[in-house]
């Protein structure tokens, strides 16, 4: 079966679970941004988990269906209509060949996750169906959907059920908007006054906030820790000599505003970084708009595993309601 | 050099060698990660080798942080032994110096660089003490450089250039990233001169372009069918400057399908190298002749 683009949206990507193990040569993991509402969206429509579906971002895609098929949208709030016939999200519904998928305005959140019962089948590339555009590799051609495009969707699975999720098993959004950070990797460039009032300063999300990266600004400037820059290093106090670049680590190039790498993920590079968000909170920032304020909160590796296994939890709970 | 142990985040090790670059901080980080590979440890996801640095990225359900951690302070003292000796490959790349496209995007991103009077040749060729754009130009492509990590974007390579530490070229990166380089642009930050193997933002002087094709998602370019990504860390690569005439040439021959990329099997030794740097340089230089 296939399903054809009659408007993109603003950046409609398809998008799995990712393609681990090219890091290495720079090529990041991707898949989608937030993972959990992507394997909720695949529950509810009977899909493997691991299944590519499309991932959206501030405006939903417009998709005319040319065959029968079981669709569920999980992440964030907007209305959705079959032919005008509005429904829920986080519950899977029918749409039949001839009909049109449509969304209304965003409400909460950043990111919509559209799951088809059978799932997308462009072919994989490196083991994945995931978009990178940078590397032009999987998705469709490489790239975002564009309007006229006729994307093919798999085998669905015969006798699969609508099913419903109940909201009250998915995790409850702090607010303000806090993200867990572990301190680490070069946090030991910044003054101990500095690496308090990263924590206490209230920080916004940036307009440049995409699936490479989450820029933040409002917080006070970073005072580094003196030093002669090593060789090769390059001579702002916020260089080093071009390293990895763990997923979920913040950056601070010149000291300003922190970047935390995302999905898309650049390998490496020539910023220091100081430590990372913890892996349970990658999901969350995934759903931040612009100019929401947010909070850096230190953990440590306890509480980060901690969380972990919350997430783990949550997930698993959620398995058996759907199962 | 002292190594560094950090986490990054609960799912990934970071190891410094050094917070310098040199080759024994890389020659440590390539043993080191190789010796994470062979150890084949359970929950190991990536290992990501860099200049001076690697990371390894794992699942603390399997092995926890702690362990992880220790077992990769194991395999330092394995790293210290290791030889310090490649089998590699050289391979002559072909570079248009002073082009159009990365002169255009030189000027259309002017009010990000340190010195908007020039180009970023002139501000490389004064600050580095050369008279001439071209003195500099030949100062970049006249020795060797060692490719000492691949990644940033898209099998992008970071070279090393092969000559006494008083001779390498160094200069800043852009004082704001630029949105766009060209496909292909030879650029050049810190101590460090890369290619950029796809379209986007960069932050390196631009020097030139080069027609031969790195990274092909498709696959189709000839030497690329193995696999898209064409450098590895440890490739040893000679700069070869062509006009435009050669450029427009090669370009064509590698859409045809029938540019073979000059390349020669070598050996690296780092000790020798460090003995006698001009020597091993003419040796490994002189491999190309034989392609």
């Amino acid at each position: 079966m296939t399903f054809e683009v009659i408007k993109p949206g603003l950046l409609t990507t398809i998008q799995d679970l990712g393609r681990p193990g090219y890091f290495h040569l720079g090529i990041p993991e991707g898949g989608a941004m937030d993972r959990e509402a992507m394997r909720i969206a695949n529950m509810l429509v009977g899909n493997p988990e691991d299944a590519a579906g499309l991932e959206a971002v501030f405006m939903g895609p417009e998709l005319k269906f040319n065959d029968d098929a079981l669709v569920a949208i999980g992440g964030a709030e907007m209305p959705v209509f079959v032919d005008g016939e509005e429904h829920k999200g986080w519950t899977s519904f029918p749409v039949k060949a001839g009909q049109t998928l449509k969304f209304g305005f965003l409400k909460t959140g950043a990111r919509i996750y559209i799951a088809i019962n059978g799932g997308v089948d462009t072919p994989p590339a490196l083991g994945s169906r995931s978009t990178y555009p940078i590397g032009a590799l999987g998705g469709f051609e490489g790239r975002a959907l564009a309007a006229g495009d006729t994307v093919p969707v798999g085998k669905a699975t015969a006798g699969v059920k609508e099913r419903t999720l109940d909201q009250s098993l998915l995790a409850e959004l702090p607010k303000p908007v806090e993200l867990r950070v572990l301190p680490g990797l070069y946090w030991h460039r910044l003054t101990e006054a500095s690496q308090k009032q990263f924590f206490a300063d209230e920080w916004k999300v940036a307009p440049e906030a995409d699936r490479m990266g989450y820029r933040f600004r409002g917080g006070n400037p970073m005072e580094f820790v003196e030093r002669d820059q090593p060789f090769g290093a390059g001579s702002d106090p916020s260089n080093i000599v071009d390293g990895c670049y763990s997923y979920g680590s913040i950056q601070i190039p010149g000291g300003t505003e922190p970047i935390v790498l995302h999905r898309d993920a650049v390998s490496g590079g020539g910023y220091f970084t100081i430590g990372a968000i913890i892996s349970a909170d990658m999901d969350l920032i995934g759903q931040l708009q612009p100019n929401t304020p947010v909070k850096f909160r230190q953990v440590d590796m306890a509480a980060a595993l901690a969380a972990r296994h919350v997430r783990s939890a949550r997930l698993d709970k959620i398995r058996s309601a759907l199962k | 050099m002292k190594t560094r142990y950090s986490y990054g985040g609960d799912e990934h090790i970071f190891v410094e060698m050094d917070e310098e670059m040199s080759l024994d901080a890389f020659f440590k980080s390539l043993a080191m990660s190789n010796a994470a590979r062979e150890a084949n440890i359970d929950g190991v996801r990536e290992i990501c080798p860099a200049n001076a640095s690697f990371q390894v990225r794992y699942d603390p359900e399997v092995i926890a942080p702690e362990d992880m951690m220790a077992k990769l302070k194991e395999l330092e003292k394995i790293a210290i032994n290791a030889e310090k000796r490649l089998e590699t490959r050289i391979v002559e790349v072909p570079v248009f110096y002073q082009d159009p496209w990365t002169h255009d995007c030189v000027i259309r991103f002017r009010e990000r660089h340190q010195d908007p009077s020039g180009t970023d040749l002139d501000y490389a060729a004064r600050i580095n003490g050369y008279d001439s754009v071209e003195a500099f130009i030949e100062a970049h492509h006249s020795a060797p450089w060692f490719v000492s990590m691949v990644g940033f974007v898209s099998g992008l390579p970071f070279l090393y250039q092969l000559v006494e530490r008083d001779k390498q070229i160094e200069v800043p990166k852009y004082l704001k990233p630029r949105t766009d380089t060209p496909k292909q642009t030879v650029g050049y930050g810190g101590c460090f001169s890369c290619v950029y193997s796809v379209r986007g933002a960069g932050g390196y002087q631009m020097f030139g372009i080069t027609p031969m094709t790195i990274f092909d998602a498709d696959q189709k370019v000839s030497y690329l069918k193995d696999f898209m990504v064409f450098f590895k860390p440890g490739d040893i690569v000679k700069w070869k400057p062509i006009d435009r005439e050669e450029y427009d040439r090669i370009l064509k021959a590698v859409e045809d399908g029938t540019y073979k990329p000059r390349i020669a099997e070598v050996t690296f030794d780092l000790e020798d190298f460090n003995g006698d740097m001009e020597g091993t340089n003419a040796k490994l230089m002189e491999a190309l002749n034989d392609v």
